[in-house]
C-alpha cells in the first residue's frame, strides 16, 4: 500500500468520521421540527448537541484540508465543480452555528423561533446536500482534460445522486432520533424510538435501493461485503430501537453510516473523481495526489493527532453522557 | 467582458472581503480567550468573586464573538477550491499541508474544548474546568501559527521545488515553511496585534462603565488588565513590526517601495508622512518627509540606499520577463499608514490611561480610592484630571476599542495587496491562480451571498455585543460558587437544571 492509497482511506475515514458525528447532530436539527413539540422540548434536542456539534463540523474541515494537503488536484475539482451547492452548504453551515449560539441569547419570541426554523433548514439542506454530492463523485462527472469540470448546474441534480441525497437525509435523520433516544429522558424519549422506527423503514428502503444501484454501476466484491453490512446493520439498529436497547440501537445506526460511506469509497476505488466523458481522464490516487514528501509529513501528523483527538472528543462525550429532559432546561433564558 | 467584473476582479473582491470580515474575529477571538483565562484563574487562585463575575462576563463577549470566527473560518477553509483552483493545484503540495496541520492539531482542540468550557460549569471540576479554557488559548494561537506560515510562504516560498512534469510546486522542507523568518516575525507581528486588539476592547468597555460608575469593582479589574495588555502588546506589536519590515524590504522590496511612495532609489531614503502623486508618471506632487528614517527602517541605519517603486519594477522585469510588477500605490501607502496610525493610537491612549489610572501608593492620601469607587483620573501629583477632560478621557478610551481592529484590516490589505501582482510572490501571479471553470456568474452570485449575509450577521452581532455589553456582569449563583467536584457533576439532584443551556 502506497502513501497515496493510505491517504484515500485516511480521507474516507474523515468523511466516515464526519457523517456519523454531524449525521445525528443534522438529525436532531431535523427533529425539531418532526418530533419536538414546543419551545422546552426543543431546547432539549438542541441541548443534546450543544457541547458537541462544533466538535463534529471539525471533522469536516479536517476532510477538506487533508483533502487540500493529501490530493490537491481532487480538492480543486471537486470544490470549484460542485460551486453553487457547496455554496449553499457553506451558507447553511454558517447560519447554522450562529443559530446555536444565538438563540438562546435573547429572550424574545421571534428572536428564539426564527433561530429555531434555521436551525431546522440549515440541518436539513445540508444533510440532503452532502448525499448529492457523494451521489456525483461516485458516478462521475464531466471532467476534461484538464481536469477541469465542465458540466452544469443540472448535470449533478441527476436520479442517482438525488436518490444519494435522499439517503443521507433520512439516514441522519434515523441516526438523529436513535440518539435522542438514547440522550433524553421522558415523553420524548419514547416519542423518538417511535419515530426512528418510521423513519428508519423509509431509510432501509431508501438506502437499500441507492446502494444496490451503486453496486451495480461500479461495485466489486469488497463493495458488496460493505453494502451487506450497511443492510444488515440498519435492520439491527432497527431491532434493537424496537427492543428499547438505546446504546446497540446508536451503535447499529452508526455502523450502518461507516458501512455505507466504506461502500462508497471502495466503489470509487482507485478513482478519486472518475470523469463520464473519458476514462483517462478521471482523477485517482495517483494522479490527484501530493508529493510522497508531503503525504510523509501529513502521515506522521495524522498518526499522532488522530488518536488524541478520538480520546478528547470521546472523553467529551463522556462527560456530558447524562441524559437530559425538560426538566434540566433552566427558563431564563441567558 | 468588462475588466471591473472579470471573475479574477470578482474572486479577489469576494477573498478581500470574507478575509478581512473574518479577521475581525480572530484577534478578539486569541486575545479574549487568553485573557478570559487570565479572570478565571484569578477567581481560582484567590477565590474573589469580581474574578468570577468578570470571567462570565468577558467569557459571554468571547463566546459571542468567535461564534462568528468559527463559522466564517469555514469559508476560508473552502474558498481556495472554489474560486482559486489553479491556486490549489499548483501549491496544494506545500499550502495543503499546514491547513489540514491547522484542522487537524488546532481546530479539533479549539472546538472540543469550548464545548466543555461552556457547558463544563457544573460538570466539571474548578481546574480542570479552567484548563479547559486554556487549553482553547493555546488552539487559537496554534492555529493562527499555522495558518500564518501559510501565509508567509505565499509572501516568501522557501523549502520547494518546481515540477515542470506535474506543473507544480512541491514541497522539500517542510520544517522551513513552519520556521522561515517571514513566519516567525509575522506570527510575532500578529500575535501581539492581536492582544493589542483584546486589550483596547477591554479597556473601551471597562471606560464604558466606569464613566457611568457601574460595576466599578469587576470593571478596574478589566480596565487595569486592559490597559497593561494594550502597553505592553503595543509596544510588542511596534517592535514586531520593524523586524517584520526589516524582513520586508529585503524580501519584497517592491511591497516596502509601495509603502512609502518612494518612486526612485535614494540614499539616505526618506520616510513619507504624506505624499500625493501621479501614480501613472511615477512621482509623487506633495510629498512631506522624514530624511534617513526609511534607510533606518530597512537597513538600521541612516545612510543606506533603499530601492524605490521604478527600481524594483525593472529589476522584476529583467527577472521574470515583461509585464507590470507594481501594486496599487495608494493602497499600499495608506494602508501601511492607516496600520500603524490607528495601532499606534490605542497604544498611546493605552499609556496614557495606565498612567492616569495608577495604582494607590503611587497617589496622595486625598486621591486614592476604595475597591467600589471609580478611579480618580491623576494627570501629575496632587492634580486630577479636570472636570471637562474626564468624561472626554473615557470618551477616547471607549473609541480605542476599534482602532486596532482598524489598524489589523488595514494591515492585511497592505500585506496582501502589496504583494500584487503575485499570488505566491515569484512563483504564481495571481491572474493564473482563479478558478478557470468557474463562471462569472458563479463568483457573482456567491460574493453577494457571502457579503449580504455577513452584513446582516454583523448587525446581529454587534448588537448582541451591545445588549451584553450593558447588561454588565451577570450575579452569581449558589451553582457558580460551588462548582462540583467530580467529573460529569455532583448527582445528588437528578432533576436539577443545567447551569448553562443553549
Amino acid at each position: 500500500m502506497e502513501l497515496h492509497d493510505v491517504w484515500f482511506v485516511l480521507i474516507a475515514v474523515l468523511w466516515t468520521g464526519y457523517f456519523f458525528l454531524e449525521g445525528f447532530d443534522f438529525g436532531v436539527g431535523i427533529l425539531t421540527k418532526l418530533l419536538a413539540r414546543d419551545r422546552p422540548e426543543r431546547r432539549v434536542l438542541i441541548n443534546t448537541i450543544g457541547p458537541v456539534w462544533d466538535g463534529n463540523e471539525v471533522w469536516l474541515l479536517t476532510a477538506g484540508g487533508a483533502t487540500f494537503a493529501a490530493f490537491p488536484e481532487w480538492y480543486a475539482t471537486l470544490f470549484s465543480g460542485f460551486y453553487l451547492p457547496l455554496l449553499v452548504i457553506l451558507v447553511c453551515l454558517i447560519v447554522r452555528g450562529v443559530a446555536f449560539e444565538y438563540r438562546a441569547k435573547r429572550p424574545e419570541e421571534n428572536w428564539q423561533r426564527n433561530w429555531e426554523t434555521a436551525i431546522f433548514w440549515t440541518s436539513l439542506v445540508p444533510a440532503f446536500l452532502w448525499g448529492v454530492a457523494f451521489g456525483n463523485i461516485v458516478r462521475g462527472v464531466k471532467i476534461d482534460r484538464n481536469f477541469e469540470y465542465v458540466g452544469g448546474l443540472l448535470d449533478l441534480l441527476n436520479p442517482y445522486a438525488l436518490l444519494g441525497g435522499l439517503v443521507t437525509l433520512t439516514l441522519f435523520t434515523f441516526h438523529g432520533a436513535v440518539f435522542t433516544a438514547l440522550k433524553t429522558v421522558g415523553d420524548i424519549r419514547v416519542r423518538a424510538r417511535k419515530l426512528a422506527l418510521k423513519v428508519g423503514l423509509v431509510a432501509a428502503v431508501v438506502a437499500l435501493a441507492f446502494l444496490l444501484w451503486t453496486q451495480a454501476h461500479s461495485g466489486d466484491g469488497k463493495s458488496l461485503v460493505a453494502l451487506v453490512v450497511a443492510v444488515a446493520a440498519l435492520v439491527a439498529a432497527l431491532v434493537a430501537n424496537q427492543a428499547g436497547r438505546e446504546g446497540w440501537s446508536f451503535a447499529w445506526s452508526g455502523l450502518t453510516i461507516v458501512a455505507a460511506v466504506a461502500m462508497l469509497f471502495l466503489s470509487l476505488f482507485p478513482n478519486v473523481m472518475p470523469s463520464t466523458l473519458e476514462g483517462d481522464w478521471s482523477l485517482t490516487v495517483t494522479n490527484a495526489s501530493s508529493s510522497p514528501y508531503t503525504l510523509k509529513i501529513m502521515t506522521w501528523c495524522a498518526a499522532v493527532a488522530t488518536p488524541l483527538v478520538l480520546l478528547y472528543q470521546g472523553w467529551t462525550y463522556w462527560v456530558f453522557r447524562k441524559r437530559i429532559g425538560t426538566q434540566h432546561i433552566a427558563d431564563a433564558a441567558h | 467582458m468588462d475588466l471591473a467584473l472579470a471573475p479574477e476582479t470578482l474572486a479577489r473582491w469576494q477573498f478581500g472581503i470574507t478575509t478581512v470580515y473574518h479577521f475581525l474575529f480572530v484577534p478578539l477571538t486569541i486575545s479574549l480567550a487568553a485573557l478570559t483565562a487570565g479572570l478565571q484563574t484569578a477567581w481560582v487562585r484567590t477565590e474573589k468573586e469580581k474574578y468570577l463575575r468578570a470571567t462570565k462576563f468577558w467569557g459571554k463577549l468571547f463566546l459571542i464573538n468567535i461564534a462568528m470566527g468559527v463559522v466564517t473560518g469555514i469559508v476560508q477553509e473552502f474558498q481556495f477550491g472554489m474560486n482559486w483552483s489553479d491556486y490549489s493545484r499548483f501549491v496544494g503540495d506545500i499550502f495543503g499541508a499546514p491547513l489540514a496541520f491547522e484542522a487537524l492539531i488546532a481546530f479539533f482542540f479549539e472546538s472540543t474544548f469550548i464545548g466543555l468550557w461552556i457547558f463544563g460549569w457544573d460538570k466539571l471540576p474548578k481546574r480542570i474546568h479552567l484548563a479547559c479554557i486554556w487549553l482553547v488559548s493555546i488552539g487559537t494561537i496554534l492555529s493562527a501559527y499555522f495558518i500564518l506560515a501559510a501565509n508567509s510562504w505565499m509572501q516568501h516560498p522557501v523549502g520547494y521545488r518546481i515540477d515542470k512534469v506535474r506543473g507544480r510546486a512541491e514541497l522539500t522542507d517542510f520544517w522551513a515553511v513552519l520556521t522561515q523568518n517571514t513566519a516567525l516575525s509575522q506570527a510575532f507581528h500578529t500575535l501581539s496585534a492581536a492582544f493589542l486588539t483584546g486589550g483596547a476592547f477591554m479597556v473601551g468597555i471597562a471606560a464604558y462603565h466606569l464613566a457611568r460608575k457601574r460595576h466599578v469593582r469587576e470593571m478596574k479589574t478589566s480596565l487595569r488588565l486592559g490597559l497593561i495588555t494594550v502597553v505592553i502588546a503595543g509596544l510588542l506589536t511596534a517592535v514586531s513590526g520593524d523586524v517584520l519590515g526589516k524582513v520586508m524590504f529585503k524580501q519584497q522590496p517592491m511591497k516596502m517601495a509601495a509603502a512609502e511612495a518612494l518612486w526612485d532609489g535614494q540614499a539616505p531614503a526618506p520616510f513619507s508622512v504624506f505624499a500625493y502623486g501621479d501614480v501613472e508618471k511615477g512621482h509623487n506632487s506633495v510629498a512631506v518627509e522624514i530624511p534617513g528614517l526609511l534607510s533606518f527602517l530597512a537597513n538600521d541605519d541612516f545612510t543606506s540606499y533603499v530601492p524605490g517603486i521604478n527600481d524594483v519594477d525593472k529589476m522584476e522585469q529583467q527577472k521574470f520577463g515583461p509585464g507590470g510588477y507594481r501594486p496599487n500605490i495608494p493602497v499600499a501607502f495608506w494602508g501601511f499608514r492607516w496600520m500603524i496610525g490607528f495601532g499606534m493610537a490605542s497604544f498611546a491612549i493605552g499609556l496614557a490611561g495606565l498612567w492616569l489610572t495608577r495604582k494607590r501608593f503611587m497617589l496622595p492620601q486625598h486621591l486614592r480610592v476604595g475597591e467600589d469607587e471609580a478611579p480618580h483620573l491623576v494627570l501629575f501629583r496632587n492634580r486630577p484630571l479636570g472636570p471637562k477632560l474626564t468624561p472626554w478621557f473615557w470618551r477616547v478610551a471607549i473609541w480605542t476599542l476599534a482602532f486596532p481592529l482598524i489598524a489589523n484590516s488595514w494591515g492585511w490589505i497592505f500585506t496582501e495587496m502589496g504583494r500584487q501582482p503575485w499570488a505566491v510572490y515569484g512563483v504564481l501571479q495571481t491572474r493564473d491562480a482563479v478558478s478557470p471553470g468557474v463562471s462569472q456568474g458563479e463568483v457573482l452570485t456567491s460574493m453577494l451571498v457571502f457579503t449580504a449575509l455577513y452584513a446582516v450577521l454583523a448587525v446581529v452581532e454587534v448588537k448582541l455585543l451591545a445588549k451584553y455589553v450593558k447588561a454588565g456582569p451577570p450575579e452569581l449563583t449558589e451553582a457558580d460558587l460551588n462548582p462540583p467536584t467530580k467529573i460529569g457533576g455532583d448527582t445528588r439532584d437528578a432533576d436539577k437544571p443545567m447551569a448553562f443551556s443553549y
